[in-house]
């Protein structure tokens, strides 16, 4: 099959157009951060800052930056998966696809590995969470506020994974789920109720803290640097004491430590932590023990059921 | 008193704070004994580097909790209590 010169064409015009896709957002982003922070001279550390806000019954919802920011990174993940998977074919003649391919075979390894074979369909889970959470770090790297150091954000995702891991728990046997709360000793159950909330806590704030971190000590040297190179040049005139001598390449050191390597080791981490509870939670042999009985019991039913129809009769 | 009343409370926060990021020192050691620990290990068998080291930052990661855990409170400190607790002293004052 030859492909012709129009078929080219169009290919070329959707690559173009994925990857506006993924830009697009981002690109709104920092416009929106841009006419809407008021100008100051000052470092400041602040919170995401609120838009507006949605009157609603028990209480108003405010809509803020780190909200948008997550749906335009959301947007600009979901261009990106259809730019790496636009045009595959089997004999991958297209760098992307290989790319794609590696990124699809690593997280499948470290499912399987980690996991084990039940949890097989996890592998697009996990990635997503990789992705969303490792993008909404690295949105830093553009000045932008990262979701991920709002704790809103991370506590969403982490009580999702709760929900995972609570219904792979009662999958295994609601009463064993239960009983786990008596054990060693009955009179612990409050400690072991309070032991079951701390996981989702623990994951949202070690994810919502490293990040964070980052962004109050990078805001606190970049302040410390701008007094600095004001007190060295500040006996110079206006034009020239108003250099930014110390602000230049320093702060990036600290910025490849906290953004770049500490937001993708987090987002590992709570990827990693995901799959140890949500498979942790879950005993195979009790799922299967329970199936059984369930068969045996519908079957018995059945038979009954026959019997009382043949008497019927 | 009422400026007496909001300075104690601005200075208590920021101690609070303070004090409050001595449980660094819990997870810098514990840091430090995960990260010898890989070191000697590579050392015995490099070829499992890799593994060792992913290992690791993990392990680093779940010990690093209970810093952040002190910092989430010392940063609530700072740039929330204060706030609340002067309006919750003006809501008493009248």
């Amino acid at each position: 099959m030859k492909v012709t010169d129009r078929q080219k064409r169009v290919f070329i015009a959707v690559d173009v157009l994925l990857i506006l896709m993924m830009v697009l957002p981002i690109v709104a982003a920092i416009t929106l951060k841009v006419l809407t922070t008021p100008a100051s001279d000052g470092v400041s550390i602040t919170g995401a800052r609120i838009f507006f806000t949605i009157p609603m019954p028990l209480q108003d919802l405010p809509i803020t930056e780190s909200q948008i920011n997550s749906f335009l990174v959301l947007i600009s993940i979901f261009g990106l998966c259809l730019y790496m998977t636009h045009g595959l074919k089997v004999k991958a003649n297209l760098r992307r696809q290989h790319i794609a391919e590696w990124i699809v075979e690593k997280v499948e390894t470290m499912v399987n590995e980690s996991m084990g074979d039940y949890f097989k369909g996890y592998a697009p889970f996990i990635t997503s969470i990789l992705a969303l959470s490792a993008f909404s770090s690295l949105l830093s790297l553009f000045g932008l506020y990262p979701p991920t150091s709002d704790l809103n954000i991370v506590a969403g995702w982490a009580i999702l994974v709760f929900g995972l891991i609570t219904y792979y728990k009662l999958k295994s046997g609601p009463l064993k789920y239960l009983k786990g709360f008596l054990e060693p000793v009955p009179f612990l159950a409050p400690m072991n109720i309070i032991g079951e909330f701390a996981t989702p806590l623990s994951m949202s704030f070690r994810h919502y803290g490293n990040v964070l971190s980052g962004t109050v000590i990078s805001a606190l040297l970049a302040s410390a640097l701008q007094g600095l190179s004001r007190m060295v040049l500040g006996w110079l005139p206006d034009a020239l004491a108003s250099i930014p001598v110390f602000q230049i390449g320093i702060p990036a050191v600290l910025s490849i430590y906290f953004d770049v390597f500490s937001g993708c080791l987090q987002a590992y981490i709570f990827a990693m932590l995901t799959m140890m509870y949500v498979s942790g939670g879950f005993s195979l042999e009790d799922y299967l023990l329970r199936k059984e009985k369930r068969e045996k019991r519908k079957a018995k039913n059945k038979k009954s059921k026959i019997n009382d129809n043949l008497e019927v009769v | 008193m009422l400026e007496l009343a909001v300075g104690i409370i601005l200075g208590c926060c920021a101690l609070g704070a303070g004090v409050a990021m001595i449980a660094g020192i819990g997870p810098g050691i514990g840091e430090g004994n995960a990260v010898a620990k890989a070191c000697e290990a590579i050392g015995r068998q490099p070829e499992s580097k890799g593994s060792v080291t992913s290992t690791m930052l993990m392990g680093c990661a779940v010990a690093e909790t209970t810093g952040l855990y002190a910092l989430v409170i010392a940063i609530l400190l700072i740039f929330v209590a204060p706030n609340m607790l002067v309006n919750i002293l003006l809501k008493v004052i009248g």
